[in-house]
């Protein structure tokens, strides 16, 4: 009886159940045009257009005529569009006695480029391997020279390089440009990967061990499957900075074999003759396009890659 | 016939001497279990049998064969580890066949060892799929497979029930100690769990700071421990601890145990040693002691107020004053003991443990 009691009462007082349902319910609501949407879109817009539009001025210059660009209006859309200025660029333009515009850079840029980031990765993840899960004797004093070598300014390092590749005989030659993006690589790939594979169970190498794998079967088969975003992080990073070397390139190369990067600063810096703003821009889209490339392919693959790395397997 | 023998094992680390000249027996077919409390080098000193730690001097030998220099996979051992330590990109099929494929095994014999272990571990419908698909006790399976397929004379085991969760250890346990009949391996177990130790094992080995402190039956352990540390450290509730003095002149002419104002007659106790120094510490297990009607019968018993009162469900555990000392006890889950009560508890000497306040070995 006093179970009836207490419904009446209650039934009778507030009515708690009409209460409930027009009571807040569900998700909270968030204005669109909060004060801290304004802010966090705004910032994005700014910083987006500071990015975007040289970009956009490079584009629409080099797709514009010589005459059009002299009426100085850089902002204007082309009115007569042509392709001529990147055709230019890429086959024709001269740098000094040559006259096969930027193709020549980029075949030597490409046949620096390939070389440099395999043999680095693969010397710097074996080195990474090497020094997280096998700790032989001198790994850490071994580790510190090779950190304390990222530290060193490369301008010190300039001419006792120009004077062991002479001796070598590779001064001049993409061969000895190869070395040197491969050895100044190098410090910063092994910490890249020695910090990966550090972060791999120790357990698991262990488990390896008792299996009987040696040195090579472990990285090979174990190790370099599960190291894959870290490769993808360390390709981005060597080919970007070897692409876009030019310090390097212009010391240790000949005309010959500059790379794209010096070409293409010899054709925009030419100080014969009219300057070709519309050439000049087409050059250095099409020297940029490789980085941006890879940005654009491998950063989904470098997402994707973390992403599956972040599910505990 | 010795399986397992270590002999003089030191193993340092710079000046850290992580094991101390440790010295082990362990008999073909025996589960011992390396029981002690984080850092005390048991997980190090299965490392160093596994052959994956170098040690700093003494010698190995497994199945009479000196394999201090050996590589881990020429010890003839499987491990098991805590984290499970499964090829994430591999299946289960590939986890269990990679010692294996590394050895060389011919492919039709890789097949038949992978599928009896798979059978002998239930894995069977689990082979085709990939760590992550599995669960933490499956995981743990597939982690024995790895080690039974190799058909070692010795199977170690790290922690491998202590990222699972309560109900599962407790499944995985017996599991264990099946696989263990069923095989007739010697096998070395690491643990910090004293239940996992106390129904797993055959001997369990005491060790704290890298030296065994005792090395005997469960059930030794449990009732004779040799120092004050291993009573201490075994038993949840641990063992109540009185400090007092031993004097003659009890009832019967003996021994006996003074503290405060108690006195606790000893002749019933089975003194090991020799010695009889006066201060000693008495220990006596908080299942050892009887409460109610049935203390009086006891050779000792005593008045003590309680303070607190534990439910453990199964049974219930009472905190209580015993002449100002705390003082623990377990009664049955029915009883309808209450905090501020006065009631009569009693033991049996011959059951408890008396050490030398000194030297804190068994007396």
């Amino acid at each position: 009886m006093a179970d009836v009691q207490t419904l009446n009462t209650v039934a009778v007082g507030t009515d708690p159940v009409t209460d409930r349902i027009s009571g807040p319910r569900g998700a909270k609501p968030r204005p669109k045009l909060s004060r801290r949407n304004i802010f966090i879109y705004g910032t994005l817009i700014v910083v987006a257009a500071y990015y975007l539009v040289p970009l956009y001025v490079m584009v629409v210059t080099s797709l514009k005529g010589m005459p059009e660009i002299r009426l100085g209006n850089i902002f204007a859309p082309p009115v007569d569009i042509t392709f001529e200025p990147w055709v230019k660029a890429w086959a024709t333009a001269c740098t000094g006695l040559n006259c096969d515009g930027l193709s020549r850079g980029f075949w030597n840029s490409v046949q620096i480029t390939v070389p440099s980031v395999i043999f680095s990765i693969a010397v710097a993840s074996v080195n990474g391997y090497a020094l997280s899960n096998w700790r032989f004797k001198g790994a850490d004093t071994f580790f510190t020279i090779l950190i304390v070598g990222a530290f060193i300014p490369y301008q010190v390092m300039i001419y006792p390089i120009v004077i062991l590749l002479r001796e070598i005989g590779l001064y001049g030659t993409l061969w000895g440009l190869v070395i040197v993006h491969s050895i100044f690589g190098m410090p910063i790939l092994t910490l890249l990967f020695r910090n990966y594979f550090s972060s791999v169970p120790e357990e698991l190498f262990k488990a390896a061990r008792v299996d009987g794998a040696g040195f090579w079967r472990i990285y090979f088969v174990i190790m370099l499957p599960m190291a894959l975003p870290i490769f993808v992080v360390a390709i981005i990073i060597q080919i970007t900075g070897v692409w876009n070397d030019f310090l390097f390139g212009v010391i240790y190369t000949k005309p010959d074999t500059y790379p794209m990067t010096v070409q293409l600063n010899n054709i925009v810096n030419s100080v014969q003759g009219v300057k070709e703003y519309n050439v000049n821009m087409a050059a250095t889209i099409l020297t940029g396009l490789v980085p941006l490339f890879v940005y654009f392919v491998s950063g989904k693959l470098f997402v994707r890659g973390i992403a599956a790395g972040a599910v505990k397997g | 016939m010795q399986s397992v023998s270590i002999r003089d094992l030191t193993l340092k680390f710079g000046a850290l001497e992580v094991l101390k000249s440790l010295s082990l027996d362990i008999e073909d077919g025996e589960f011992l279990v390396l029981l002690g409390p984080s850092g005390c080098g048991k997980s190090t000193l299965l490392n160093c049998i596994a052959g994956l730690l170098d040690i700093s001097d003494g010698q190995i030998f497994i199945k009479g064969r000196n394999v201090t220099w050996e590589e881990p996979k020429d010890r003839g051992i499987g491990m098991v580890f805590q984290s499970y330590a499964l090829y994430p990109q591999m299946t289960v099929k590939g986890n269990l066949s990679f010692g294996l494929k590394t050895a060389k095994v011919p492919k039709d014999e890789i097949d038949r060892k992978v599928a009896r272990a798979a059978e002998v571990l239930q894995i069977e419908a689990l082979l085709d799929r990939k760590p992550s698909q599995l669960s933490g006790g499956q995981r743990q399976r597939v982690a024995i497979g790895r080690a039974l397929v190799r058909d070692v004379d010795v199977f170690l085991f790290d922690e491998p029930l202590s990222n699972l969760d309560a109900k599962l250890r407790s499944e995985l346990r017996v599991e264990i100690k099946r696989l263990h009949h069923r095989l007739k391996n010697t096998m070395i177990y690491v643990t910090h769990d004293q239940i996992e130790a106390l129904t797993l094992a055959d001997r369990i080995a005491i060790m704290r700071n890298g030296i065994i402190q005792q090395l005997a039956s469960p059930n030794e352990i449990y009732n004779r421990p040799v120092n004050l540390y291993v009573a201490g450290f075994m038993g949840s509730p641990g063992m109540n601890f009185m400090e007092g003095t031993l004097t003659g002149g009890g009832p019967d002419g003996g021994p006996q145990l003074r503290f405060g104002s108690t006195s606790i007659p000893l002749d019933r106790y089975p003194f090991a040693a020799d010695a009889r120094p006066e201060k000693v510490i008495f220990g006596i297990r908080p299942e050892h002691v009887s409460c109610g009607p049935a203390a009086a019968d006891e050779p000792f018993s005593a008045d003590v107020e309680i303070e607190v009162v534990e439910p453990m469900g199964a049974d219930t555990l009472v905190w209580a004053i015993l002449d100002g000392k705390e003082f623990r006890f377990r009664v049955d889950g029915h009883s309808d003991l209450d905090e501020g009560d006065h009631v009569r508890i009693g033991f049996d000497p011959a059951r408890a443990s008396i050490f030398d306040a000194g030297t804190e070995l068994r007396l």
